[in-house]
Parts: C-alpha cells; structure tokens; sequence
C-alpha cells in the first residue's frame, strides 16, 4: 500500500527511528535516514533498507537549525521526486531533577525535540501542501502525558509535540496532509538497557502487559499511520505502551 | 513588465484553479477568487520562489488583489 512513495526518518540511526526507517523500507518506502552525529550507524540502516529493494541515503542536519532542515528537504525532496511521509522521531534527554536541572538542559532539548519538529514539519509542508498529500508522524511520549520527575524538559517537549500535532491536523487538513503522534511508552533501546534491575522492575509493575515493547511496536504504528488506511485519522496521538497509559 | 503579470497569473490559475479569465487586475484573492487564508500564504511563498524575493508577513497582509501583487514584485524589481 506504501509501496514507491518515500519517507523522512529524522533520527533514524538508531533505536525507534532505526526501527521506523527499516519498516517503512520493508513496506516499500524509499527513505532518507537524518543523522546528526553517527554516520556509520545511519550507513548501515540504509543498507538495511536497501535489502528491500528501495532507494536510501542519509543525510546529516541538525534539526534545531533552520537552515539545515530546509537543505535536507530540498535535497530530499528533489531526490525522491517529493515526500510522501515525515517522522519526526530525532530526540534527546538531559535528564536531572527539576531544581537541578540547568538552562542548557532544557534548551538543548527543547531546540531538537519541540522547534526540531516545528523546523521539519514547517518544510515538509511545503512540499506536501504543494502536492495535496502528505502524512507526518510526530514520535512524542507517553511521559509527555504523564509527566515523569527527573523529565521536565522532556516532558514539556513531548507535550509541546502533542500540542502542535493538533494544530498541524487543523492547519493542514485542507491539503489532505494527515498530522498525528506516537507516544510510545518504555521501549526496550540502548537508553533503558541501562536501566537498573530495580528501576526496571519498577517500570514493569506500571505496565499491565508486563513487559517492555519493542521499537517495531512503535514502527508497526508508523506505518499504519503512514498508510491511506488512516488517511481519516488525524490530530489523534496513539500510545503503544502495553497499557500504562489510558 | 507585463511579463511579471503574465507569471503572476499564472501562478494564480495554477495555485488556486481558477479560470485565467477570471485573474483580472481587480480582482481580489479571498472574495472573488475564493482563497483561504492558507491559500494566500501558499500564494505568497510560491511567489517569493518564482521572483527570488522575500515578501514580509507586513506587506503579505497587504494583499487583497492581483494588481496589489504585480504592482508589489515590479516595485522590488
């Protein structure tokens, strides 16, 4: 059903965004990897992509910078000839408790996971208000729902993604663009590898499947979202958490 | 410079699916043209691409009609 369209993955070298790159290329998507600093990470899974008979490359922008996102859509979208899908997964934490936690700390994060996704999706937009068609697909949390101590400059990024999936659904809806938001829940990556025993067990008690999700959970979400079968689905934010959130 | 005006309405007829009779000088981009406001905004960046110029969130609201728009890129020019 995607097959020949082509698809934007910021943050796609690894973990969930990895996971989305690969999925969508497995649907038949064409797909450009954003990195911002691991080059050989984001080679491989555009190699990986390929294996699926599409076209990949990679492309390297910091998303908090206006300019570079406007580079990389105009390389993108010249490349494939347009742009069907964006996923707006690139994200980062500078995790502290609140009174703790420094200016630079939330500005760091804000920058890449709220006006990064502002930045992309303003120029994505373009190309697709153009088109008439379109979907983006913003990564949120579902801690940008709950709230999590330790999170405050994330949470208020996620939850500033969910606000602004909304008001891109209401802006954009005229021009058949479908704007929606995954929160996914804890997903088992390097950062929760890392987890304690007892930080993990923690978690687990919170999540009424009782275990962690995979990033081809979130994937899987992507892609409906990505496909016309949702094309009435818009402004929504979906959780794949195994239940924490409800 | 009617060449302006000529590109200028084509971008409209394009842009907004009117009929190239119905692109006159007079005439104005919401109520005769059946713009949207998003339609204004995308008429102005595809602007701003063809003639190579930025047109300020200022001077765009300023535009009611096609006259408006050939008269602001002849002016810049």
């Amino acid at each position: 059903m995607l097959k020949g369209q082509s698809a934007l993955v910021t943050g796609g070298s690894r973990g969930i965004g990895k996971a989305i790159a690969v999925e969508l290329a497995k649907q038949g998507v064409n797909v450009a990897v954003n990195y911002s600093g691991n080059r050989e990470k984001a080679e491989e899974v555009a190699n990986s992509c390929r294996k699926y008979d599409v076209e990949a490359f990679t492309w390297k922008a910091d998303i908090s910078k206006e300019e570079e996102v406007k580079t990389m859509l105009k390389e993108v979208t010249s490349a494939f000839g347009g742009l069907d899908i964006l996923v707006n997964n690139a994200g980062i934490t500078r995790d502290n408790l609140m009174m703790r936690m420094k200016e630079d700390d939330w500005d760091d994060v804000m920058n890449i996971n709220l006006k990064g996704v502002f930045f992309c999706s303003k120029a994505a937009a373009r190309t697709m208000s153009k088109q008439r068609s379109g979907k983006i697909i913003n990564i949120a949390s579902v801690v940008g729902l709950t709230g999590n101590p330790g999170q405050a400059n994330y949470t208020a990024a996620k939850a500033g993604v969910i606000g602004l999936t909304k008001t891109m659904a209401k802006e954009f809806a005229s021009r058949n663009i479908q704007v929606n938001a995954v929160a996914p829940g804890f997903i088992a990556t390097d950062m929760t590898e890392q987890m304690s025993e007892e930080a993990r067990d923690a978690v687990l008690s919170q999540i009424p499947a009782s275990h962690l999700g995979k990033p081809d959970d979130v994937a899987h979400a992507v892609t409906f979202l990505a496909s016309s079968s949702a094309g009435y689905i818009t402004g929504q934010t979906i959780n794949v958490d195994g239940g924490m959130v409800m | 410079m009617a060449d302006v005006e000529e590109r200028v309405k084509g971008i409209v007829v394009e842009r907004l699916g009117v009929e190239e009779t119905e692109v006159t000088r007079e005439a104005r981009f919401k109520e005769d043209l059946g713009a949207d406001s998003l339609d204004v905004v995308e008429l102005v960046m595809e602007l701003e691409d063809e003639f190579d110029l930025e047109i300020s969130d200022e001077d765009a609201e300023k535009i009611v009609t096609v006259a408006d728009v050939v008269d602001y890129i002849q002016a810049q020019q």
